[in-house]
């Protein structure tokens, strides 16, 4: 055995490298030809952190650590092979486990520790257990909500911010009076359970399209749960850890409500089910133009130019794999095809992109709103795939729409439009798309793993026969 | 006192280089980026650990080995999963810089 204080400096050195070893991995992460080195340093980092913990001294038992390493490595196992479909399920259950960890660990460091807690040290222990408990409901009912054992609809009630708010200032005033009186171990389960009734009621009003915001919010609130426990437990690394997490949390919150253009306040408390009931009024019948696969197919054939605009619907049916025979397709016979992607399309920051290049479709033909649009007025046509509220001109017209201002795709500047969808109902927020009723615009009703699959079939069928 | 004013100082510049760095994160990568930011935040791990390690309480205990199995899933599913993802991302661009 060397001498405690030597070991006890050699961790510290481990944990800096570490934290070095983190900060490199997310900087590696910027562009997809360094991104894996950016797993490889993330991966050495965590090793040598948890090496360099268990030669800690003061570790006098290894049996319950051992057992539940080896648990949580049986377990996450399976939820790091899950189908790309399901990444945002999975994403928000890790949101939840994570925040369990915090909120154990901040629930047990209470215990140890009362009656003698320093008010500051007592304070950031509260933010740890509110925020940890609030967070591992929130993201539990998230994951719910996504894997559709939860029903995906926004439920609202009468009266519901006040209660929510209510709550969390209650939770925020235990919190208080145990930073005046840390000895009272009585009302402490109060500051656990509270943020954890609060976290349930705070996803009730969540609909599908606000998915993308609430989970990188969540993310963010996890982050800094973490960093409150790094507080707690003076470790540095965990503070850093907790920052980078928490700052890349709220970084993609902020361009997610931006993409949807609403501020956090209204995607927490404004629930867009109250929205959508003033906005599915004033429907006149109009008429739509629609179009067979065989009539697509011609079109796309003889075009140059064509984008293809992916959305939930195209992750819902499965399609990936058949938009990627119709990008080969398509790419063999010189018509040059690009994918334009919002930010928000899909159930959370950058789902399209995953399910894409699971599909094999290179990462250099998927392009983001800001680089997609200035092209349509160029593209010969467009193909939406269970896209609607991201392309509807209302957004950019209609100044009483409820999405107006929320930055969209101008599809409707391509030459012609093809819109791949089951029938005439309007997306989630309600909002009818004046975009169907243009003259540019055909309609191709049905299944779009189906229908891709047969505008494939009359392409290749024409082509060489 | 003064732990703590460090620590905060580490807290402020952390959260800074976190926003330098991942703004520049490609949109396309924000899946990954978020699966990989959780798993490095599995690194709370390490304050479970010597939790349940100083055995001072059978509460600390429990508790403390919970937290070690769901950090620990974290931990190897999130890194898992981003490799998986980051994989699947290739250039139509034949040849490497």
């Amino acid at each position: 055995m060397t001498t405690p204080l030597v070991t006890e400096q050699a961790i510290q050195v481990v944990y800096l490298i570490a934290s070095g070893l983190f900060i490199l991995s997310l900087k590696w992460l910027s562009s997809p030809a360094t991104a894996r080195h950016g797993v490889w340093a993330g991966e050495l980092g965590m090793l040598l952190a948890i090496a360099g913990t268990l030669l800690y001294r003061g570790i006098v038992d290894y049996t319950w650590i051992a057992i539940a390493l080896v648990l949580g490595t049986i377990i996450g196992v399976p939820l790091g092979r899950v189908q790309m479909t399901a990444v945002p399920q999975r994403t928000a259950l890790s949101h939840a486990f994570g925040a369990l960890c915090v909120g154990l660990v901040g629930t047990a460091e209470f215990y140890l520790r009362t009656p003698r807690i320093p008010p500051f040290m007592m304070a950031v222990l509260s933010a740890e257990v509110i925020l940890g408990s609030l967070t591992f409901t929130g993201s539990l009912m998230a994951a719910g909500k996504l894997q559709e054992i939860l029903p995906q609809r926004p439920i609202t009630y009468k009266g519901q911010n006040i209660v929510n708010i209510s709550l969390l200032a209650i939770a925020v005033a235990v919190a208080a009076y145990l930073v005046i009186h840390p000895d009272s171990t009585r009302l402490f389960p109060l500051m656990v359970v509270i943020p954890l009734l609060f976290g349930v009621l705070m996803i009730v009003p969540i609909g599908g399209a606000d998915m993308p915001t609430v989970i990188s919010l969540l993310n963010s609130y996890a982050g800094l749960s973490a960093a409150a426990m790094g507080f707690v437990l003076d470790s540095k690394l965990l503070i850093i850890a907790g920052a980078l997490d928490g700052s890349s949390g709220f970084i993609l919150s902020v361009i997610m409500s931006k993409a949807m253009n609403r501020s956090f306040t209204n995607v927490l408390f404004g629930a867009f089910g109250q929205v959508q009931a003033a906005a599915a009024a004033a429907q006149e019948a109009r008429t739509v133009r629609s179009a067979t696969a065989e009539e697509a197919a011609a079109i796309l054939a003889a075009s140059n130019a064509v984008v293809i605009v992916p959305g939930y619907g195209m992750a819902v049916a499965q399609a990936q794999h058949k938009v990627r025979e119709l990008f080969d397709t398509l790419t063999k016979r010189g018509v040059n095809v690009t994918f334009g992607i919002h930010p928000v399309a899909g159930r959370m920051p950058g789902h399209m992109n995953v399910l894409l290049a699971e599909a094999d479709i290179p990462y250099d033909k998927l392009l983001d709103m800001d680089a997609i649009n200035p092209d349509f007025p160029q593209t010969d046509v467009v193909l939406i795939i269970g896209a609607n509220d991201v392309t509807n001109p209302a957004a950019r017209k209609d100044s009483t729409s409820p999405i107006y201002g929320m930055p969209i795709l101008d599809v409707d500047k391509a030459r012609t439009v093809m819109v791949i969808k089951r029938s005439m109902s309007p997306g989630f927020a309600g909002i009818d798309n004046e975009l169907y009723y243009l003259d540019k615009t055909l309609m191709l009703f049905g299944d779009a793993r189906a229908f891709v699959g047969d505008i494939v079939r009359q392409l290749s069928g024409d082509g060489h026969a | 006192m003064s732990d703590l004013t460090t620590s905060l100082y580490v807290f402020m510049l952390a959260a800074f280089i976190g926003f330098e760095v991942i703004r520049r994160v490609s949109p396309l990568l924000h899946t990954p980026l978020m699966s990989l930011t959780n798993a490095l935040d599995a690194i709370a791990v390490v304050g479970a650990i010597i939790l349940v390690g100083e055995r001072k309480s059978d509460l600390a205990t429990v508790l403390g080995t919970i937290a070690i199995v769901a950090a620990t899933s974290n931990l190897v599913g999130g890194f898992i999963i981003t490799d998986r993802m980051l994989k699947m991302f290739k250039s139509s661009k034949p040849k490497k810089p």
